[in-house]
């Protein structure tokens, strides 16, 4: 079964269509890369899906859980928060909380969380210090290790970037998805982040990312999407998509950035 | 200048000054958190909620603090007087025997009644602009971790409203210290009164005078806490 299922989703601000129905679905460890111009309803699409919108219609689902299905009823706030840790979203503009330090921007959420488990009280400590050790890890991991304790001022956009992603991490989300997210950085810094976001790949780590970053795209990905429009224009392999585009749109889109 | 007369003044003054230390105290105590339960009315999304503490923060912030005093210690008085005279006419409405039973107001009481609804007001027009002020993103980034809109307040925004409202807060808080002076239109003996009280007794001013250090000394005092505050905070930019 796919991990990630959208149907027909559609979605219009005012009298702006966004989305004019969309679908595709995503199986475990793939990499999606969504890539198309600005106002083609890219970012509104992981919007829906990360619960941050409300479709108008479609349907959509993660991990075999139904997060949409056109019924509008309001759903209890608990369904809706287990749901939301089935997913994680890394935004452009990073969102870190700037009041606390790199380590504490990675652990608030699973601090958080950790208060509502029925033993927290008996093995308070032991929950904490697993939390701090594994936030630890995933710090290391993205190359943080030697600023767990600045805070979101003192680091550079692709050290905000990686904080963003680990903070996405560690609450362990069946589909990480990421909003353009070297956009907001120098084209110098935008290199640390594909790694990071290759090295995730490598380790089968679900993602769906929307990129203007082609060459990033065609090498992580093991499908494209092309948006034109609020609806999809092409999709495929990135072999299909980029070097044998069917899609005049397509076609026309890929040739601006060959050069 | 003999030592009684200035024994005099200093225990009159301090004692007034204990009175305006009492309404600021009491009034911070009450409007600081009323502000902030405020500002929620004035951004909720139920309609009627949001114009009812909108015009009430009109009303209060477009009247004279002086009249809200007069009114909250005279009202509920003569309305109980009212009523009181419409049932020794007979009159058996269940309401009006109530309303009957009020008797006048303690000074005081009406002193911080009014005081802690007039800040209440202000504060909640500073609460709402920081609140507003912060970034939609910062809810966002709480949503998809998985917080609850009690998380996401409580943990990633109060923090930085505190730090956005710091400034202004201070300007209203070092106002309420001299406005705490207006009690005395409802004959609460504060800090100014002890001081003029000599002008009419012995005919000499110095210590009205006098009363403004104190004034200055407190205020100095707070914007020193003030600047603490905001220094502890620079921690961090938003």
């Amino acid at each position: 079964m796919s991990v990630l299922e959208v149907k027909d989703l559609k979605k219009s601000f005012g009298k702006t269509d966004v989305l004019k129905g969309v679908s595709f679905n995503l199986e475990k460890g793939e990499v999606l890369s969504i890539i198309g111009s600005s106002g083609s309803g890219k970012t509104t699409i992981l919007r829906c899906i990360n619960q941050l919108e409300t479709p108008d219609s479609g349907f959509i689902s993660v991990g075999g859980e139904v997060f949409f299905d056109g019924n509008l009823e309001k759903e209890n706030t608990k369904e809706r928060r287990r749901k939301q840790l089935l997913v994680g979203l890394v935004f452009q503009d990073f969102h870190l909380f700037p009041q606390y330090n790199v380590l504490k921007n990675v652990t608030l959420a699973a601090e958080l969380l950790a208060k509502e488990r029925a033993d927290y009280k008996q093995n308070k400590k032991a929950i904490h210090d697993e939390i701090i050790e594994k936030a630890k890890a995933i710090l290391g991991k993205v190359g943080l290790s030697e600023k767990l304790t600045n805070y979101p001022c003192e680091l550079s956009g692709g050290q905000k970037q990686r904080v963003s992603i680990a903070r996405a991490l560690m609450l362990e989300p069946e589909v990480l998805f990421f909003d353009e997210p070297t956009s907001a950085l120098d084209p110098e810094l935008t290199g640390e982040i594909l790694k990071v976001i290759k090295s995730l790949a490598e380790e089968n780590m679900t993602m769906v990312i929307v990129t203007h970053e082609m060459s990033f795209a065609k090498a992580v990905s093991s499908k494209v999407i092309f948006m034109d429009n609020g609806v999809i224009e092409e999709e495929g392999t990135p072999e299909e998509v980029f070097d044998n585009p069917k899609s005049q749109r397509t076609k026309e889109f890929i040739s601006k950035f060959s050069d | 200048m003999d030592q009684a007369l200035l024994t005099e003044v200093f225990t009159r003054l301090a004692d007034g000054f204990v009175t305006t230390l009492e309404i600021f105290a009491l009034t911070l105590l009450i409007a600081l958190p009323l502000g902030l339960i405020m500002s929620f009315g004035s951004m909720s999304k139920f309609l009627p909620l949001k114009y009812a503490v909108r015009f009430l923060v009109w009303v209060v912030r477009g009247s004279p603090l002086m009249i809200q005093l007069i009114l909250v210690f005279y009202g509920p008085g003569l309305l109980g007087q009212w009523a009181l005279d419409l049932v020794a006419n007979g009159n058996t409405n269940a309401v009006i025997i109530w309303l009957s039973n009020i008797g006048v107001m303690e000074r005081f009481v009406a002193v911080i009644i009014a005081f802690s609804v007039n800040y209440a007001c202000y504060f909640s027009e500073i609460y709402r602009g920081g609140i507003e002020s912060i970034p939609k993103g910062q809810y966002e980034a709480g949503q998809v971790l998985g917080m609850t809109k009690t998380q996401v307040f409580f943990k990633v925004v109060l923090m930085q409203v505190v730090k956005r409202i710091i400034p202004p807060m201070s300007n209203e808080i070092i106002t309420l210290v001299k406005d705490t002076s207006l009690a005395r239109v409802i004959a609460v003996y504060e800090l100014i009164w002890a001081g003029e009280t000599f002008i009419k007794l012995k005919g000499i001013i110095w210590p009205l005078i006098a009363t403004a250090i104190f004034y200055l000394a407190f205020s100095g005092l707070l914007t020193f806490v003030f600047g603490k505050i905001e220094k502890k905070l620079d921690y961090y930019k938003t």
